[in-house]
């Protein structure tokens, strides 16, 4: 790589953003390199600076943003200091930027091709007829499916993988010397994930096409980038070759953050055969309207046991978690707690049996209102199912903010919104433990986390288990978070178990096909996984190989 | 053909201006990016406001006759000045009321006049003044508002007992003004509260319960928006004046009653909105879970969280309400005589509008009542864009 010229370099750049009246420091000066070809991989936790270097490295701010110090040199031109007009002919045509939600970026009045030609249009790259049928060249060698007739669809009628794949062909439409892609995977499942990886990693590679790949997850990263930056609040960690990093980080933060896969709560003796499950799901089956979405499921969840159900978005797992409360009664089945059967209602269910049963949503940013305090989002249960009231409500409330790891004087007065993400996370699971529950469902809890704050809840979670002997029922899209905490393991596909079992077996073969391209499918740290996974599946077409295995 | 070269002239005059303010600003500045990405059309826009200022400078300093000229030679520019010197004293008062806001009173109060746009700080300081005049009218005002003195039509300044004149009857003019404001904003504060309990507790009764409880209550509404609601509220209030007769008190109180309703209909529209986006949220599924009552999820869940949008609504209905009663009482159905009302009196005094050519200090009296609600609702206005500003803000 080091024999091509030098595309992008930054130096010493310097980013402020204005909040209270002042201008405070986010990025405290970068500096980076790229060359031709070269995919340079930034990571970092969320408000570590990622996305603003990426931007900033099209001379582009956010609002409420400037840059104040540095240089952004992108072929002798520096993008910090050039006028408009010399950015409008850059942008899009020689750097181009992939956002992370595809879903929320596309235009969705418009159809996909539409969008797709307009900037080589606008540049006057080539004429409409041309840049159609580049389109439909790219959407081919992306493996996108109808490469011919996906383009005159309009967004809401592609699949969020298709549409990031999508987007991705839209970025490359004038061929541009540089990509920025912001978290493009993020908000997909594993199984499309890989798809997707794969694909972006061929097309940088076939156009030569220098690009940043910006994402909170290493074993992402490992695949994508030939050298890693990390990123701490603004601060540059290290920078190094894709490999060195992985085996040999230099610094505390990074070898932290490496450390953070390796949680595993100790194996527990196998249940009691004659134990009575705290939940037992019988047979269950259930639908939205005249939309089927449960079939017949049925499993058991054993008293201080943690019970992980995965499976794509949109295989009912969530569901299943809404008939268990009562929030969408069942058509056909019943819910047992402790052995005996629960109204399928939760209307109809009685105080206590709303109490012994709480729930832990996946964002904490919906699940907390706004408007009031923490003593008073915490209190409520507490004086709804305990009737405390004045001060020994407010001790009980502290004492509950001493389990989750918060300082009582603190946080009691506080606002949600005065929070760190992962506070919010541990207000939501006191809210829970609050009302002195057996059995909590924690429902992506922490896939919106980044890994080290994540990985603070899972211990949280275990530790309550072990003090107060709590069951889980743990929902995830994330096979590491099972690996971590889960006792037994459920498989859910399209509204179905698919297989289900204690942690042990299932992390063994055989499998059942669908549990092996689950797993296959998330991303190691080894930077070879990726190219070894895919001649393993030897099968050009990730899309047909996945498929093909069911 | 003059006319056409005129506008030429003065077209080509300003693009040339603009041409050249960009091409001096880009010299100073050393090519600022402000200068360097200035497009035409900014620039121009820089020059009208230009001209603007100088034209109102010229024209007032060329014409400049006295603060309260009554010189007839000068009567083609009074309403200018009296805009003018209006303008000023305003905006003085306002910068005067922001700076005592940031220098007195507490921490907090003291930051959100700081980060308070001065149009915000204006807009407080009107609702200000108009809640104490029009709370103590009584004791504010020299005469009452029925009472008939002995000289009729008498111009203002005229006799320093009745500052403002007196009308064609011989009331107090300043008088009925200051009670005006106590009946007309009293009583469109009154009107605009029942019309939010109305609106609140429908919107979100139908967003929580949806079903057949929403579709009742929504088509009503719909019902009720069908028909244009100054002519609705006419043809009720003209049957409401028949049934009370000649009781003016159960005449207003019909009238707060109709209106109301008539009101409530939009309010239901937008609580029932932003009641609907708030009921997904996941704080309300756990506190239903919990077990919550009907009453609790509405008041302790949902209002709070619906304020924002809520309050600026609040604003806004409160200027249509005060506009529909006083275009009511213009109309002769409102607020029943001898009670002032400044409606009636834009109504009364319009007479003087006619001599405005040889009377213009008589003129401004129609003027100072339509200003009173003019300046109210442009206070009022500016408080709700400010509040909308700061609550969108907040959210990101």
């Amino acid at each position: 790589m080091s024999d091509q010229e030098i595309l992008l370099s930054v130096r010493d750049l310097k980013i402020e953003g204005r909040a209270d009246e002042t201008w405070n420091p986010i990025i405290n000066g970068s500096s980076f390199d790229l060359r031709k070809g070269e995919v340079l991989g930034m990571i970092g936790e969320s408000g570590a600076g990622k996305s603003t270097v990426g931007l900033a490295a099209m001379g582009f701010t956010r609002d409420g943003c400037r840059i104040s110090g540095g240089s952004v040199v992108f072929d002798g031109i520096d993008l910090v200091t050039a006028d408009a007009a010399t950015k409008r002919a850059l942008l899009g045509k020689r750097i181009a930027y992939v956002a992370q939600s595809a879903a929320a970026s596309f235009n969705p009045a418009h159809r996909l091709i539409d969008q797709h030609t307009e900037s080589p249009i606008q540049h006057g790259v080539s004429s409409k007829s041309d840049s159609e049928a580049d389109a439909m060249e790219l959407y081919q060698r992306l493996r996108l499916p109808n490469p011919e007739e996906i383009g005159f669809r309009y967004p809401h009628q592609v699949s969020g993988g298709q549409l990031q794949r999508a987007m991705t062909a839209m970025a490359m439409s004038c061929r541009p010397d540089l990509i920025i892609f912001d978290e493009p995977t993020t908000a997909l499942d594993v199984t499309t994930q890989i798809e997707v990886l794969a694909s972006i990693r061929d097309i940088v590679e076939q156009f030569n096409t220098a690009a940043i790949y910006i994402t909170h997850d290493l074993a992402v990263v490992a695949q994508m980038a030939d050298r890693i930056k990390v990123l701490l609040r603004g601060d540059e960690v290290e920078e190094a070759d894709t490999r060195t990093m992985l085996s040999n980080p230099q610094q505390d933060y990074t070898k932290s953050l490496w450390a953070v896969r390796s949680f595993q709560r100790e194996l527990k003796a196998p249940v009691a055969i004659h134990s009575t499950p705290v939940v037992s799901v019988q047979g269950v089956s259930a639908a939205y309207g005249k939309v089927p979405v449960l079939h017949d499921i049925s499993f058991d969840i054993h008293p201080g046991r943690t019970v992980a159900v995965v499976g794509e978005s949109g295989s009912g797992k969530s569901t299943a978690a809404r008939c268990i409360t009562g929030l969408l009664p069942p058509g056909k089945g019943l819910i047992q707690f402790d052995g005996e059967s629960l109204p399928a209602d939760y209307r109809q269910r009685n105080r206590d049996q709303l109490r012994q049963a709480q729930m832990i949503y996946q964002m904490a940013d919906t699940a907390l209102n706004p408007r009031k305090k923490i003593g008073e989002i915490i209190g409520r249960p507490v004086e709804f199912y305990m009737g405390l009231k004045g001060a020994e409500k407010r001790k009980r409330v502290e004492q509950l903010l001493e389990k989750i790891e918060l300082d009582p004087a603190t946080y009691i007065d506080r606002l949600p919104s005065e929070l760190s993400g992962g506070q919010k996370q541990r207000i939501g699971i006191a809210r829970a433990l609050a009302a002195e529950p057996k059995f909590i469902i924690c429902d992506e809890v922490t896939s919106a986390l980044d890994q080290l704050v994540a990985e603070g809840i899972l211990r949280l979670l275990a530790d309550l288990q072990d003090t107060l002997g709590l069951s889980y029922m743990f929902i995830t899209h994330d096979l590491a978070t099972v690996k971590s905490i889960a006792d037994e393991v459920v498989v859910m596909k399209e509204g179905k178990v698919v297989e289900q079992g204690p942690k042990v077996e299932m992390f063994q073969p055989p499998h059942h096909p669908y549990t092996d391209l689950l797993l296959s499918s998330v991303p190691e740290m080894d930077p070879d996984w990726l190219t070894n996974l895919l001649n393993e599946r030897g099968v050009d077409n990730i899309g047909d190989a996945a498929s093909a295995k069911i | 053909m003059t006319f056409l070269f005129q506008v030429a002239a003065y077209v080509f005059a300003l693009g040339g201006a603009a041409f050249l303010f960009r091409l001096i600003g880009r010299n100073i500045t050393d090519n600022a990016p402000y200068f360097r990405d200035m497009s035409a059309g900014v620039a121009i826009g820089f020059a009208i406001g230009a001209f603007a200022i100088f034209w109102v400078l010229y024209t007032y300093l060329v014409n400049f006759s006295g603060w309260w000229s009554r010189d007839p030679a000068s009567n083609k520019y009074f309403f200018f000045y009296v805009a003018i010197h209006g303008l000023i004293i305003f905006a003085i008062v306002a910068y005067a009321f922001r700076w005592l806001g940031r220098n007195i009173g507490t921490e907090a109060t003291k930051k959100l006049f700081r980060q308070m746009p001065a149009t915000a700080s204006f807009g407080i300081l009107v609702i200000f003044i108009y809640a104490i005049v029009s709370i103590f009218a009584g004791f504010i005002a020299p005469y009452g508002q029925e009472e008939v003195l002995k000289t009729a039509n008498l111009a203002p300044g005229a006799d320093p007992a009745h500052l403002l004149g007196t009308d064609q009857i011989g009331r107090d003019i300043l008088s009925r003004l200051i009670y005006g404001g106590q009946n007309t904003v009293g009583i469109a504060f009154a009107t605009t509260c029942l019309a939010f309990l109305i609106g609140i507790t429908g919107g979100f009764l139908a967003a929580i319960k949806g079903g057949w409880i929403d579709q009742i209550l929504s088509r009503s509404v719909d019902a009720l928006m069908a028909i244009p609601q100054l002519i609705f509220a006419l043809l009720l209030m003209t049957i409401a004046t028949a049934w009370a007769g000649n009781n003016g008190l159960l005449v207003t109180l019909y009238m707060i009653l109709i209106i109301a309703v008539l009101d409530s209909t939009r309010v239901f529209r937008l609580s029932r909105a932003v009641g609907l986006n708030i009921v997904v949220m996941d704080y309300i599924e756990a506190a239903k879970l919990r077990g919550e009552t009907l009453p609790y999820l509405v008041f302790k869940e949902i209002l709070p969280n619906a304020y924002a949008p809520l309050l600026a609504e609040f604003g806004l209905r409160f200027c249509f309400v005060f506009l529909t009663i006083a275009s009511l009482s213009f109309l002769g159905i409102g607020i029943q005589p001898p009670l002032a009302d400044w409606g009636t009196m834009v109504k009364d005094l319009s007479t003087f509008l006619s001599y405005a050519a040889f009377l213009p200090v008589q003129a401004t009296l129609p003027l100072m009542a339509a200003g009173a609600i003019a300046l109210l609702t442009v206070g009022v206005n500016f408080v709700v864009d400010w509040m909308l500003q700061r609550t969108s803000g907040l959210k990101e």
